[in-house]
């Protein structure tokens, strides 16, 4: 390791009010002990858990705690976190809009934030005009934006409308100037908040291989975000804040898997803020009353090994005389609630006849190809036109395990082998 | 494609990885990032290699420090960072001021008219009234319906100047609680904008001049300097108000009403009276000085209170650096407190 040294947070602490009224009357009292510079200086760290924190007015809290890190050029930390946890405030106060209440930060080189696109934009000036505006906010100079312009234009990918008010452009159009701007500068620090989930796939990518090309330039990056694919892919190191607090700094992998230990704790205790706990929905004239996964005995399992055959079975009790041919749909999500596999006894081509009293319905998987992850499924029953939802449930989780050194989302079966004589592979 | 972007340092990987073609690139992506290090440490005498204490002495990249103490706690710091950000400003303020101007004006019919209106809305029923005798305002050097106008126009670049600050931080909040760039561009620009608009209400007052035959006596050169001061004081005012206002709307709701009840407060309408209450509550105005001595370097040439003029138009200069520190300080914290 031997990048300097670009953003140092030492034991950096900021409250916050959950009050209005009190939080704008905090804010008054704060300016006006800024005035005094012989305000008691503030040191040390904020008291632990169990000790009064007298330092906190009413209705305060920390709202990030005791954070400390260090990121070196050319590095990317990825921030992690439930919503409240404090990733946003923590983003302000490296990009020096917010004070910290606690602890320093040192940001050394110029500093770039991806974190509201085309802010400043005006509705009703053009494209172009708009791009001398931002430009300018984000500290470029008219001689820097005439040089950029053409490439500005080229990456937004928006020639036709360039010259049309910014009113006029879709929001997808906006987030893309916006973008375009933002990353024309060759930051030292890039802080980004949640935005490279915009535009088409297109787009997508090419904000990624801008990313890229600027990480290769030694821009060392901040980032916030809930994909967590994209955030382990992306970033060599996670910080993972947990009620404020850092609860985990360390390899990508490590924070990451550690949250997702946590959301999955939360899925089956208390949280019902966190949208994973069973949920029932429909017309309910047909209900599943009792679902799992089995083995090939036929007995409920909680876990198996990737590729050993699992079947989720449904008993459905009837409440209409009768349903004919209802149609069955399944998606198996993974923890972070992408599909794994979405599927319907309509594309399979399967007609599941007439539903009356009591039955039992399975899906029968002879390989389960899912790799170290916990399958939550979701079922719906729909009448055979798929106009009225009969039924819409999920909750039923399944573990498979895997091999620990595999990444993949699924694990496919393979074989590998080597050709001495000539490369098949075309030479890059 | 997505980049490579596992630090190849830092994670320890086991070679049992998988990994999908396009991040089958680990060394392509260890040279590039070695490159950029290699060049930077030549540049610079080798920085990266050296302790991190003399990295930062080298202030080969800016440093930015964020603590939670106060910046008075190093006024001379303080001080040079202010006059850097007013000078990195410039660009932006001006960039700011031509977008606001230029939307505003091509979303309107009126356009530049519109600055015309408030002085004439204000003085209009003055003089109406006036010349049919329900009210009765004696004592002006020049015919009442030029006097009142005068100061009408000359009471706007003071009204102007103290909206100003709330005004366009208010319309700034979004860009101010997401973007860091230097906040005095946003009150510089509102400055160039109550300028735009001072010079177009110039040529209403050479028309009201022209009109009523008033010839301007030497002094005339001065009435820049009184115009000047108007906004200096104006602006000093909306400026210590501009952090309370943007914590509490208050302050946005009382300042149209207060400034029209200061304006029937101050001799604007009225020449000074000399007696009584009113005549106490004139003299003691410091806006009192700052309208007559500005109407009568335009108007008549016979200047009487230049001393006070010059006590509020100094005092309003070391309050402006004031307003600014104050302005300064607080700006984080009401960005804390309104989020976004």
């Amino acid at each position: 390791m031997t990048g300097e040294v670009l953003v140092t947070v030492d034991g950096v602490s900021k409250k916050f009010c959950r009050s209005l009224k009190k939080s704008l009357w905090y804010g008054a009292r704060d300016v006006l002990s800024e005035l005094n510079p012989f305000a008691r200086a503030k040191g040390g760290k904020p008291p632990g858990n169990g000790a009064a924190d007298t330092e906190l007015r009413p209705d305060e809290f920390w709202a990030v705690r005791d954070v400390s890190f260090e990121l070196r050029r050319g590095e990317c930390l990825g921030l992690i976190g439930r919503n409240g946890a404090g990733k946003t405030t923590l983003l302000k106060m490296l990009n020096g809009l917010v004070k910290p209440d606690r602890g320093s930060i040192e940001m050394r080189g110029r500093v770039g934030a991806l974190i509201a696109l085309g802010a400043g934009f005006n509705p009703v000036l053009t494209g172009r005009e708009n791009i001398y505006v931002n430009g300018s906010i984000l500290g470029l100079s008219k001689r820097e934006i005439d040089e950029k312009i053409d490439a500005i234009i080229d990456f937004a990918d928006i020639p036709q409308f360039i010259d049309s008010p910014v009113q006029n452009y879709s929001s997808g159009m906006q987030v893309r100037l916006g973008f375009a701007v933002a990353s024309s500068l060759a930051p030292d620090i890039l802080l980004l908040d949640e935005v490279l989930a915009v535009g088409d796939m297109g787009f997508q990518s090419k904000c990624y291989n801008r990313l890229g090309q600027l990480r290769k330039a030694g821009t060392a990056f901040i980032l916030v975000s809930h994909n967590m694919p994209q955030i382990t892919k992306f970033c060599g190191k996670i910080l993972y804040l947990k009620g404020g607090r850092v609860a985990s700094f360390g390899p990508a992998d490590q924070s990451a898997a550690l949250l997702l230990k946590d959301m999955n704790a939360c899925s089956t205790d208390d949280c019902s803020s966190l949208d994973t706990g069973p949920q029932e929905a429909g017309t309910l004239s047909c209900v599943v009353t009792k679902a799992y996964f089995s083995n090939t005995n036929g007995d409920p399992v909680a876990e198996i090994s990737t590729g050993e055959p699992v079947t989720l079975v449904l008993c459905y009790r009837c409440h209409a005389e009768h349903i004919m041919n209802p149609v069955l749909e399944l998606v198996l999500r993974d923890q972070t609630g992408d599909a794994l596999f979405h599927g319907s006894s309509r594309m399979a081509g399967i007609e599941l006849g007439k539903f009356r009293g009591n039955g039992m319905l399975t899906i029968a998987f002879p390989h389960m190809p899912a790799n170290n992850m916990k399958l939550t499924a979701a079922i719906a029953l729909w009448d055979s036109a798929m106009h009225e939802l009969i039924y819409w449930w999920r909750g039923v989780t399944l573990r498979v395990n895997g091999d620990p050194n595999s990444k993949g989302r699924v694990s496919i079966h393979c074989s590998w082998k080597h050709q001495p004589q000539k490369a098949t592979l075309t030479g890059a | 494609m997505q980049p490579t972007v596992r630090d190849p340092i830092e994670s320890i990987q086991p070679p049992s990885e998988f990994a999908p073609p396009d991040m089958v690139r680990p060394r392509a992506d260890l040279a590039s990032q070695t490159e950029p290090r290699d060049l930077k440490s030549a540049a610079t005498g080798d920085a990266s290699k050296s302790p991190r204490v003399i990295v930062k002495a080298g202030a080969d990249l800016p440093v930015t420090v964020y603590t939670p103490e106060s910046p008075l706690r190093h006024p001379a710091r303080m001080v040079r960072e202010m006059f850097r950000d007013l000078l990195a400003s410039r660009e932006l303020a001006w960039r700011l001021f031509v977008r606001d101007t230029s939307a505003q004006y091509r979303q309107s019919i009126l356009g530049l008219l519109w600055a015309f209106i408030p002085p004439l809305v204000a003085a209009l029923p003055f003089v109406f009234l006036n010349s049919q005798g329900i009210i009765a305002i004696q004592g002006t050097a020049i015919p009442y319906a030029a006097f009142a106008m005068i100061g009408a126009i000359i009471w706007q670049v003071f009204v102007d100047a103290l909206n100003s600050p709330l005004t366009s931080v208010m319309a700034a909040k979004s860009m101010l609680t997401r973007i860091n760039f230097p906040r005095e561009a946003i009150l510089l620009s509102g400055l160039l904008q109550v300028l735009f608009r001072l010079a177009i209400r110039m040529i209403l007052l050479v028309a009201v001049c022209t009109w009523f035959q008033i010839a301007p006596p030497w002094t005339v050169l001065l009435f820049p300097i009184g115009v000047f001061a108007l906004v200096v004081v104006g602006f000093v005012v909306g400026l210590a108000l501009t952090p309370l206002g943007l914590l509490y709307s208050d302050v946005q709701q009382a300042l149209p009403i207060g400034t029209t009840f200061l304006m029937f407060l101050t001799p604007v309408l009225y020449p000074p009276p000399r007696a009584g209450l009113a005549g106490a509550l004139a003299s003691w105005n410091p806006l009192t000085p700052l309208m007559t001595v500005t109407r009568d370097w335009l108007t008549t040439g016979n200047v009487n209170p230049l001393a006070s003029f010059a006590a509020v138009t100094g005092v309003a200069l070391i309050m402006l650096f004031g307003g600014w520190i104050l302005y300064r300080l607080s700006m984080p914290h009401i960005v804390a407190r309104i989020g976004n």
